[in-house]
C-alpha cells in the first residue's frame, strides 16, 4: 500500500514537470522546482520499505534533500531573480503553449519507452522510468526552448531531479557520502550559475542568452 | 438498472427545484467572503418567478432562432439532466452511450445560445459568442479524457454501469487517476458556467464578459429560462463531481440523497470561495488552463492504460 | 596515506591563499605545492598501487599515468604564472586574489578524478572541476569571457549530468545478480560485468561517452572549447587543454573499462571510431582560416582528442598509441598556450592578424612556438608523430586502409591550418605597428642609432626567463619523445594498455 503513495509522488512530480514548463513566469518556474525537490525528497520514505535499508539511512536521505532541494537550491535562484530583476520568460523558442503540448507528447514517449526497457529487478514502484524519463525529457526541453539564463538553470535543475529519479534504484548500494556529495555538487552548481547569472545581468544589462553571440567562427 | 417510481421523482423534484438554491449559495459565499451580508439564499428562484411574470421585446435584426435558442438551450439540460445521475447511481433515462449524449446535449444547448446571440447582429454578442466557441472547444478535449477515466475502468459508456463500479475500496492513493478526473472536470465546470477563473458573473464590462454577453439581449420569460438553465448545467457538473469524491450507493437511499445534496452544496461552496479568492485569467491564459487540464486527464488516462487495467 | 595527501595538500594550500591575500604569498605557495605534489606523484610510483578508503579511491596505472601529466603540466603553469600575475596584463582582472586559490582547488578535484574508483564519486569530483574552472575562466572582466564562461557552465554540467545517469544505468545493468544492485566500484562493475543486462550497459556507455564526451571536447558536443579555452588567461588554458580534458578522457576509460570486462568492446570501439572521426573532421574545418591564435590552438586539442579516440577506437596496438599521444599532446598544448601568452603579452590581441615578425621581435618565443606548431601537428622527429604513426600503422595492419588514409589526410589538413596562421605570424620584419604595448613605440623612436634600417628597426623584446623555461622544458620533452621514448615511460604506458586491453 505504500507503493501507492510512490505513484501518487510520481504522479505529481510528472505533473509539476509540466506546470514549470507551461508557466512563463520565472519565480513560478522556481517554486515549481522547489516543490519537485520537496516530494523527491519524500521519495526515498515511500520506497525504502521495499530497498529493506536501514531508517537511518533513508531519513538522513530525506532531510538532506528536502534542505537542498526544496530550500537552498530555491533560495540561491529567487536571490539571483530579484537581483537581476527579471521576471518572466517572453518569447521563448517554442511558445508555452505549444512546450505543454510538446512536454505531454514527451510524457508519453517516456510511458512508452519505459515498457519497452525491461529492468533486470522489479522496481518498487512501476512509475520510477517514466517518471525519471519525462523530468529528464522536460528538463531538456526547458534547456533548449527558453532564452532566459534562470529557466536554463531551472531546466538542469529538472535534469537533476530525474536523475535522481534513477538513483532510488539503487539506494542500496550507494554510500550516503555519495549520494549527499552528488547533492552538494548541485548545489554548488547552482550557487555558481547564480553568481554566472548576475555578473551577465551587470554586463550586459539582460540575461538573454540567445543574445550572447559575440562568440563565434 | 430499473428505478423505482419513488426515485424518480425524487430525480425530477431535485433537478426542477435544486439548482437554483445551488446559485444562491455560491453567491451567498461570495457576499459573506467580501463581509457583506448578502441576498437571500432562495433569491434565484424570486428572480425566475420575477422575470417569468415580464414580457419580452424582440428585435426587428432577429429571426425565429432568436426567440427558440432559450427553449431549445433549456430543453437539452434539461434532458441531460435525466440522463446525468443525481441522488442516486443512475437517473430516469439510461442507455448504452448516455455519457456522449450527455456530452453533447449540453454542445448542442451551447450551440443554440451562440446562435442566438448571433442572431442579434450585434458585434458584442458576437465577440461573445466567438470567446464561447474557442473556450468550450478548448474544453471539449477535457471533458471528454475526464469521462473517459470513468469509463474505461468499467468498460461502459454509461453513467449508471460506470459509477456502480467504481471501486471505492481502493480509492485514494491507490487510484490517483480519479483525483487528476476530479481536477480536470472541476476546471470544465468552472469553465463551462463562466465562473472565475475563466470568466466572471458579475461583470458589467461589455469587453471582458464571455456568456454575460451573449444574453445581454434576451429579456422576460426567455431571460428566465437562460437563468434557470445555466443553474441547471451547474447541477449537472457539479453532481459528476460529487459522484467522483462521495460513494453515493448507486440503489439511491435517503442517505445517498442527503449525501449528495450535501456534496453540491460543499462544492457550491468551494466556488464560492475560488471566486473571492482568484482574480480572473487574462483571456490569453485561459486556453493554457484548459490545455492544462486536458493534460492532467489525458496523464490520468495514460496513467491507466499503463497499469493495465481495461 | 599517500593519497590523501596528494588530496589535502592541494586544499590546504588553497585555503591558506584564500586567507592571505598577499600575491608574493600566494605565488609562494603556489610554486611550493606544485613542487610538493610533484614529489608526491614521484612517490606515488614506487609505492605499489595504494588504496583506500576500502577501494573507494585507488590509483591504477592509468589513473597514475593521467596524475603525473597533471602534476607537470601543473609545475609549469605555477611557474609560469609568477611573473604572469606579478606583471600586470592589459584587461583588468576581475578578481587577482582568486587566481591561485581557485587554481588549487581545481588541481585537488583533478586528483580526486584519478583517485576515484567509485564511479559516483568520479563524477562528483569532474562536476567539481567544471565548478572550480569556472571562476578562473572568466577571469578577465571582458564580455566576451562572461559569455565562453557561462556557455561552459551550462554545457559542461548538462553533459556530465547525462553521465551521471549512464553511472546509475550500469548499477541497474548489474542489478541482476544474485546480491541485487552492486556497488559502484569499478573493480566489482568489472567483475559483475559479463552478466549485466547489455541494453542498460551500452546505453550507460553511450551516456557516459556523450556526457564526458562534452567535457572532453569531441565533436560535435565541443562547442564551449574554442570559446573557453581562448577567452581564459593563458596558463589556465595550459591546464585546462591539457590536464583538464585528460580527466574526462579517464572518464570516458573507466567505462570503457567495463565494456571490455562484459565482451562489448567492439561497440564501444565503434563508438569511439565515429565520434573521433567527426572530431577531426570538425576540427579540420574549423582550423583553416581561423583568425584568433588561441582559437587555433583550441581547436587543435579538438582534433587531438579526435585522433586519440580514432586510436581507441581501433584497439590494439593504436591503443598504445593513443595513449602516447595523450601524453604527447598534453605536454605540447600546454606549452603552446604558455607561448601564445607571451605573444598576447607583447601583441596585445589574439588575433593572428595583429601579430607580425615574431622571430624579430620575440626570437624565442617564435621558435619555440614553432617547434610547438610543427609537433601538434604532427612533423617528424617530434612526439606526437611517433604517436600519430603508430595509430596510423595498427589501421593500416588491422586492415582498415581507408581509416588510415582518411586519418592521415584529416591530420594533414589541420596540420595546413595551423601552419597558415601561425607562420604569418612569425615572419616578417614586424614593421607593422601593435596597437598594443605602449612602451613599443619608444623602442622603435630609440632605436634610430642603427642608420641602415632607420626607423624599421626593432629592437627583440627581452623575455623573462620565467615565461620562457617552462614552454621550454615542456617541449624539450616532446622533442626526446620524438626521438626515443624512454623505458620507464614505456613501461608504465604499457600498464595502463593492459587494463584497456580486455
Amino acid at each position: 500500500m505504500i507503493t501507492a503513495y510512490a505513484d501518487l509522488l510520481l504522479l505529481f512530480l510528472v505533473l509539476l514537470d509540466l506546470y514549470i514548463i507551461g508557466t512563463g513566469r520565472l519565480v513560478a518556474c522556481v517554486r515549481g522546482a522547489a516543490a519537485q525537490g520537496a516530494l523527491l525528497s519524500l521519495l526515498p520514505l515511500t520506497l525504502g520499505h521495499h530497498l529493506d535499508i536501514h531508517v537511518g539511512h533513508t531519513l538522513l536521505l530525506f532531510v538532506g534533500t528536502l534542505i537542498l532541494k526544496g530550500l537552498l537550491i530555491p533560495y540561491l535562484l529567487m536571490r539571483t531573480i530579484v537581483h537581476t530583476h527579471v521576471r518572466r520568460e517572453v518569447e521563448p523558442f517554442v511558445s508555452l503553449h505549444a512546450s505543454v503540448l510538446l512536454g505531454a507528447l514527451l510524457v508519453a514517449l517516456s510511458f512508452w519507452l519505459s515498457q519497452r526497457l525491461t529492468l533486470p529487478r522489479p522496481p518498487p514502484s512501476s512509475l520510477l522510468v517514466p517518471a525519471g524519463l519525462s523530468t529528464l525529457f522536460c528538463g531538456f526541453l526547458l534547456l533548449v526552448s527558453r532564452k532566459k539564463a534562470i529557466t536554463q538553470v531551472v531546466g538542469y535543475l529538472m535534469l537533476e531531479n530525474g536523475i535522481f529519479v534513477f538513483a532510488q534504484f539503487l539506494t542500496r548500494e550507494m554510500p550516503i557520502v555519495v549520494e549527499m556529495g552528488i547533492l552538494l555538487d548541485v548545489l554548488v552548481g547552482v550557487f555558481v550559475m547564480g553568481i554566472a547569472i548576475n555578473h551577465i545581468n551587470r554586463e550586459f544589462d539582460h540575461i538573454d542568452t540567445a543574445a550572447l553571440t559575440s562568440l563565434r567562427d | 438498472m430499473m428505478q423505482s417510481l419513488v426515485q424518480n421523482l425524487v430525480h425530477l423534484l431535485v433537478l426542477l427545484f435544486f439548482p437554483l438554491l445551488l446559485l444562491g449559495v455560491i453567491n451567498r459565499v461570495k457576499s459573506w467572503a467580501a463581509g457583506r451580508k448578502g441576498p437571500s439564499l432562495f433569491q434565484g428562484y424570486y428572480d425566475v418567478l420575477k422575470l417569468l411574470q415580464k414580457g419580452a421585446v424582440y428585435s426587428y435584426t432577429t429571426t425565429w432562432i432568436f426567440r427558440t435558442g432559450p427553449l431549445v438551450t433549456l430543453a437539452a439540460l434539461f434532458v441531460s439532466g435525466l440522463i446525468v445521475p443525481l441522488t442516486s447511481g443512475s437517473g430516469p433515462l439510461h442507455f448504452a452511450g448516455d455519457v456522449l449524449a450527455f456530452a453533447y446535449l449540453l454542445a448542442l444547448g451551447r450551440f443554440f445560445t451562440m446562435a442566438a446571440a448571433l442572431d442579434t447582429g450585434s458585434s458584442f454578442e458576437g465577440m461573445g459568442a466567438s470567446r464561447e466557441a474557442g473556450f468550450s472547444a478548448l474544453a471539449e478535449p477535457a471533458t471528454f479524457l475526464s469521462l473517459a477515466i470513468l469509463c474505461v475502468p468499467a468498460h461502459s459508456a454509461s453513467f449508471a454501469t460506470a459509477l456502480a463500479k467504481l471501486p471505492w475500496e481502493s480509492w485514494g492513493p491507490a487510484h490517483p487517476t480519479f483525483l487528476f478526473a476530479v481536477v480536470a472536470l472541476g476546471i470544465v465546470l468552472l469553465t463551462e458556467n463562466a465562473r472565475i477563473p475563466v470568466d466572471d458573473p458579475n461583470t458589467h464590462l461589455e469587453l471582458t464578459m464571455v456568456h454575460e454577453v451573449m444574453i445581454l439581449d434576451h429579456g422576460g420569460p426567455d431571460l428566465a429560462f437562460i437563468l434557470y438553465g445555466s443553474a441547471l448545467k451547474l447541477l449537472l457538473l457539479t453532481s459528476l463531481l460529487v459522484h467522483l469524491l462521495l460513494p453515493i450507493p448507486s440503489e439511491g437511499s435517503a442517505v445517498g440523497g442527503l449525501m449528495f445534496l450535501g456534496g453540491c452544496v460543499g462544492i457550491a461552496v468551494v466556488i464560492g470561495i475560488i471566486e473571492s479568492t482568484m482574480a480572473r485569467l487574462r483571456l490569453r491564459s485561459v486556453p493554457q488552463l484548459l490545455i492544462g487540464a486536458a493534460v492532467i486527464a489525458a496523464i490520468g488516462l495514460g496513467f491507466l492504460f499503463y497499469r493495465g487495467e481495461p | 596515506m599517500l593519497l590523501f595527501a596528494l588530496l589535502l595538500l592541494p586544499v590546504l594550500a588553497s585555503l591558506l591563499t584564500w586567507i592571505v591575500r598577499r600575491q608574493r604569498f600566494q605565488l609562494s605557495v603556489l610554486l611550493g605545492g606544485a613542487l610538493l605534489h610533484a614529489g608526491l606523484t614521484v612517490a606515488v610510483y614506487l609505492v605499489p598501487e595504494p588504496s583506500a578508503l576500502g577501494g573507494l579511491l585507488a590509483l591504477d596505472p592509468l589513473g597514475r599515468l593521467f596524475l603525473a601529466l597533471i602534476s607537470v603540466i601543473f609545475v609549469a603553469i605555477s611557474i609560469y604564472s609568477a611573473k604572469y600575475l606579478t606583471d600586470g596584463t592589459h584587461d583588468p582582472p576581475s578578481a587577482p586574489h582568486r587566481y591561485v586559490p581557485c587554481l588549487l582547488i581545481l588541481l585537488a578535484t583533478m586528483d580526486l578524478v584519478t583517485l576515484s574508483q567509485h564511479m559516483a564519486l568520479m563524477w562528483a569530483a569532474i562536476e567539481a572541476t567544471t565548478l572550480a574552472s569556472a571562476p578562473l575562466i572568466y577571469f578577465y572582466r571582458r564580455k566576451a569571457a562572461l559569455e565562453a564562461t557561462w556557455k561552459y557552465l551550462l554545457l559542461c554540467s548538462v553533459g556530465i549530468a547525462l553521465a551521471l545517469l549512464g553511472t546509475f544505468f550500469l548499477g541497474i545493468a548489474g542489478a541482476n545478480g544474485p546480491e541485487g544492485t552492486p556497488r559502484l566500484i569499478l573493480s566489482t562493475l568489472c567483475q559483475v560485468a559479463p552478466g549485466m543486462v547489455r541494453p542498460w550497459m551500452k546505453a550507460a556507455f553511450v551516456l557516459a561517452l556523450v556526457g564526458y564526451g562534452t567535457k572532453m571536447g569531441l565533436a560535435p558536443l565541443h562547442t564551449w572549447l574554442p570559446d573557453a579555452h581562448s577567452q581564459a588567461p593563458s596558463p589556465v588554458s595550459a591546464l585546462l587543454s591539457g590536464g583538464l580534458l585528460n580527466c574526462a578522457l579517464l572518464g570516458i576509460l573507466r567505462f570503457y573499462q567495463i565494456c571490455l570486462a562484459s565482451g562489448d568492446a567492439q561497440f564501444a570501439r565503434e563508438l569511439f571510431l565515429v565520434l573521433g572521426f567527426a572530431s577531426l573532421v570538425i576540427a579540420a574545418a574549423f582550423l583553416i582560416g581561423q583568425r584568433d591564435y588561441k582559437r587555433l590552438l583550441a581547436y587543435s586539442s579538438v582534433e587531438n582528442m579526435g585522433i586519440i579516440s580514432v586510436g581507441l577506437g581501433l584497439g590494439g596496438g593504436a591503443t598504445f598509441g593513443a595513449l602516447l599521444h595523450i601524453v604527447n599532446h598534453s605536454l605540447c598544448k600546454a606549452a603552446l598556450f604558455l607561448l601564445a601568452g607571451n605573444l598576447l603579452r607583447n601583441y596585445g590581441s589574439t588575433e593572428a592578424s595583429a601579430v607580425h615578425g615574431g622571430l624579430r621581435q620575440q626570437p624565442r618565443t617564435s621558435v619555440m612556438l614553432l617547434v610547438g606548431m610543427l609537433a601538434i601537428g604532427g612533423a617528424p622527429p617530434l612526439g606526437p608523430f611517433v604517436s600519430e604513426l603508430v595509430i596510423f600503422m595498427s589501421a593500416v595492419h588491422r586492415g582498415h586502409p581507408w581509416l588510415a588514409i582518411l586519418f592521415l589526410g584529416l591530420v594533414a589538413i589541420a596540420f595546413l591550418g595551423l601552419a597558415s596562421v601561425i607562420l604569418p605570424m612569425l615572419q616578417g620584419s614586424g614593421e607593422r605597428r601593435s596597437h598594443a604595448h605602449p612602451g613599443h613605440d619608444l623602442l622603435l623612436a630609440s632605436s634610430s642609432d642603427d642608420g641602415r634600417h632607420g626607423l624599421g628597426h626593432i629592437l627583440a623584446r627581452h623575455e623573462s626567463g620565467w615565461y620562457l623555461i617552462p614552454p621550454f622544458g615542456l617541449l624539450v620533452a616532446v622533442v626526446v619523445l620524438g626521438l626515443y621514448l624512454p623505458p620507464p615511460l614505456t613501461a608504465a604506458l604499457n600498464r595502463a594498455m593492459a587494463l584497456l586491453s580486455g
